[in-house]
């Protein structure tokens, strides 16, 4: 069962009149769900149950249909992206190096699952494909840190110097 | 018509161009398993793969239920290949259902079991697949989801969006993980729900259920304290005999009465006895209106599916809603004031008990304001639904189809025959009219009858000149439809005076507590329209056929209300609405 960010809603009125102006205008469009969706995303980053409900409003559908869109496709995340976006390979190269041993024990340490956000918004966690440093495997990115030859030992130390 | 010329297991025969094979299948007396295919909804089906034939020409099988007939078509239904993909996708099916059947109350009409019995699927060839985490949803009071049982057909999420216009639950997530549940994951006890329990007549399986509150009933009849009493409204006789296998359209109404004695019931009464109460009252609050200048249209509030979507989605039009209780609780209200008075009985050990073919009535029995005895002495104590009545026969022992034919008791059991129609769509607006007419004009109606309200059309509309006023009705059934001419209404394209909503499809004699049909009679069978008929032919025969004829209504007021809309009948007849948060 998926676990709901418990980070609170923070959209400002800017990002509310961006996407209502936008479905606004595109609330016709054959289809529209998906482009509105993605347009939502741009807008605040993620698709927490107040921003669906704007959409679902202004497009005259039941929340429940687009909360079934958005939780069909990958694309869209339904938690906030932490101010520590971390993001661990489990590309083919560090996979075999054990990253998933890596992103199971980050999980544990933050408490959330993958896709998730701490709920002092602090860390995010997903899993990524390939950052193109296979030399260094496993990997794992901070924001626009990479970490490479991970060892479980080592996250205790990469988590701390993120404190602020 | 164009029609094309095809064969089906070499047969020749024809169907008209754009039907599909499973329609032209039907036609020639070849009934092609289905699972997901359900004809009333409109979304496209084709998902459960269990109507897979062979077309001469075609790569693969094909889904009987969408694809579209041609000229020249050969279709095999039944071939070793067909039905060994039937067999393959019912496993599959499987591989993910919670096979509890023994203690499932769909076991015996689960369109799921049959099939499989149907294909001989046994466990010894099962597929191992991973079950899903179970979400169940105990949370309502009307309705319980299962999703352990659930086969994602999707009936019950176009029925809810389409049909009722409300949408509170979909497909959600994907993979193994895909599963029918609400927004964000809520619970339908919070949610835009209405209750009408659609949802539960088309499931496949037992994965939407009512609340089974039989074993209430059961320990009240146990309770030598209690004085317990039955209702049952109109659609209930109109249909409980399909839980026995009588025809579809068997008015019951005898039997059930004799049964219900004997389940030991103290009194066993006719809610359409309430149903003419209401009318009296219905009638007088239109009148008043119509002489006051409003507010208008007045919309009928019988149906409580209906009130809680107007309630939700329509709070504009709260004003315009009848402020009558619905018979259901109008008659509970007498039953706990002007019966218990009459019989000298504390209404506190008046246990009323109501048979109805709803599942939002589970609700209404719980609606603030609706304990006209005093406010710890709810009007109803529990509502069972057609089906679960059944259930309690069932158990009892009684031979249902052989139980003589009896009457209710009179002191809460005489009806007209407007009573009787109520659960037809239209049958409210008629049986009002009949009233209505008369009291205005001071002449009898004649003819009685109001065909235009007839037939289970979804939203009829009529005018009609009484006196000097032009009466200018509307009648809807499905809360979709009542959303189209609310619509209407709101901009000024339409103006009408009175309408009558009834939540579901065809009204009650459709609704979402009556006996559930498989979709393949479903699919092919006028279920409400012969529903409907068997309380229509009751009306025509009864010798009372207006409601304020009613020797009985005329009774109560005499002695016990007073004036129809009166002070004493507002507090026991009457109640109020509110609207509701749409929280997802």
């Amino acid at each position: 069962m998926r676990h709901f960010s418990t980070v609170p809603f923070a959209g400002t009125p800017e990002q509310e009149e961006q996407l209502k102006s936008w479905l606004d205008q595109n609330k016709d469009m054959p289809g529209v769900v998906m482009p509105a969706l993605q347009k939502a995303q741009e807008t605040y980053g993620y698709l927490p149950i107040e921003v669906q409900r704007m959409v679902a409003e202004a497009l005259g559908k039941p929340l429940a249909e687009i909360y079934g869109v958005a939780t069909f496709y990958s694309q869209f995340s339904l938690a906030p992206k932490g101010k520590y976006r971390i993001s661990v390979c489990l590309g083919t190269a560090c996979y075999v190096k054990g990253s998933g041993k890596i992103y199971e024990k980050l999980q544990e340490k933050l408490g959330i699952s993958g896709g998730e956000c701490t709920p002092d918004g602090k860390f995010s966690l997903d899993a990524c494909r390939c950052v193109g440093a296979c030399g260094l495997a496993p990997v794992m990115m901070v924001n626009d840190d990479v970490y490479g030859r991970l060892t479980e030992d080592d996250l205790d130390g990469i988590l701390a110097k993120y404190t602020d | 018509m164009e029609m094309v010329n095809l064969k089906i297991n070499n047969m020749p025969c024809q169907a008209p161009a754009g039907s599909t094979i499973l329609e032209a299948a039907h036609e020639i007396g070849i009934t092609i398993p289905t699972l997901c295919y359900l004809k009333e909804i409109q979304r496209v089906h084709g998902a459960c793969r269990v109507c897979v034939v062979e077309v001469k020409g075609a790569r693969n099988l094909l889904p009987a239920c969408v694809y579209p007939v041609s000229e020249g078509m050969e279709v095999f239904t039944n071939t070793p290949k067909v039905q060994a993909a039937r067999k393959t996708n019912l496993e599959l099916i499987l591989s993910t259902h919670n096979q509890d059947c023994m203690s499932c109350v769909r076991s015996g009409d689960c369109e799921l079991l049959r099939l499989c019995k149907q294909y001989g699927v046994d466990k010894s060839n099962s597929f191992e697949g991973a079950m899903p985490e179970r979400q169940d949803d105990y949370s309502a009071l009307h309705l319980i989801k299962d999703n352990s049982k659930c086969i994602i057909c999707r009936r019950c999420i176009s029925t809810c969006a389409e049909k009722q216009g409300v949408g509170v639950i979909n497909v959600v997530e994907r993979g193994f993980n895909t599963h029918i549940a609400c927004a964000f994951e809520g619970k339908l006890a919070d949610s835009t729900c209405i209750g009408c329990g659609q949802c539960i007549n088309v499931c496949p399986t037992g994965a939407l259920v009512e609340r089974d509150d039989t074993q209430k009933v059961w320990t009240a009849l146990g309770d030598p304290t209690r004085h317990v009493i039955v209702q049952t409204a109109p659609s209930v006789r109109a249909a409980l005999g399909e839980e026995f296998g009588l025809p579809i359209g068997t008015n019951v109404q005898g039997k059930m009465v004799a049964a219900l004695r004997r389940l030991g019931f103290a009194g066993v009464y006719d809610t359409d006895f309430a149903a003419d109460m209401t009318i009296m009252e219905e009638a007088t609050e239109f009148l008043h209106r119509m002489k006051s200048g409003g507010p208008l249209p007045l919309i009928t509030s019988c149906s409580p599916g209906w009130v809680r979507y107007c309630e939700t989605f329509y709070p504009e039009f709260i004003p315009n809603l009848s402020s009558c209780k619905s018979p259901q609780q109008m008659f509970g209200a007498l039953s706990k004031t002007y019966y218990a008075q009459k019989m000298g009985i504390d209404p506190r050990d008046i246990y009323c008990v109501s048979v109805m073919p709803c599942t939002a009535k589970k609700l209404e029995i719980g609606r603030p304001d609706q304990c006209a005895a005093g406010p710890d002495i709810p009007d109803v104590d529990v509502s069972i639904t057609t089906r679960e009545l059944g259930r309690m026969i069932h158990r009892s022992g009684l031979r249902f189809n052989d139980l003589p034919d009896e009457d209710f008791d009179p002191a809460m059991g005489e009806a007209s025959g407007a009573g009787h129609i109520f659960g037809a769509t239209g049958g409210v607006m008629e049986a009002a009219l009949r009233t209505a007419v008369e009291t205005l004009t001071g002449q009898e109606v004649e003819p009685v009858e109001f065909q235009a309200v007839r037939g289970t059309d979804a939203i009829k509309e009529a005018t009609y000149q009484v006196g000097d006023l032009t009466l200018r009705i509307c009648v809807v059934s499905g809360t979709a439809n009542a959303a189209k001419v609310l619509d209407m209404v709101r901009s000024g394209e339409k103006r009408y005076d009175f309408i009558e909503v009834m939540a579901c499809p065809g009204g009650c004699v459709n609704g979402g507590g009556q006996p559930i049909q498989p979709a393949q009679v479903r699919n092919f069978t006028d279920i409400k329209g012969l529903r409907a008929k068997a309380l229509y032919d009751l009306d025509r025969d009864s010798p009372v056929r207006k409601s304020h004829e009613n020797p009985l209504v005329k009774k109560v007021y005499a002695e016990f209300l007073g004036q129809p809309g009166g002070e004493k009948a507002h507090q026991i007849l009457h109640t109020h609405y509110q609207k509701r948060e749409k929280l997802y």
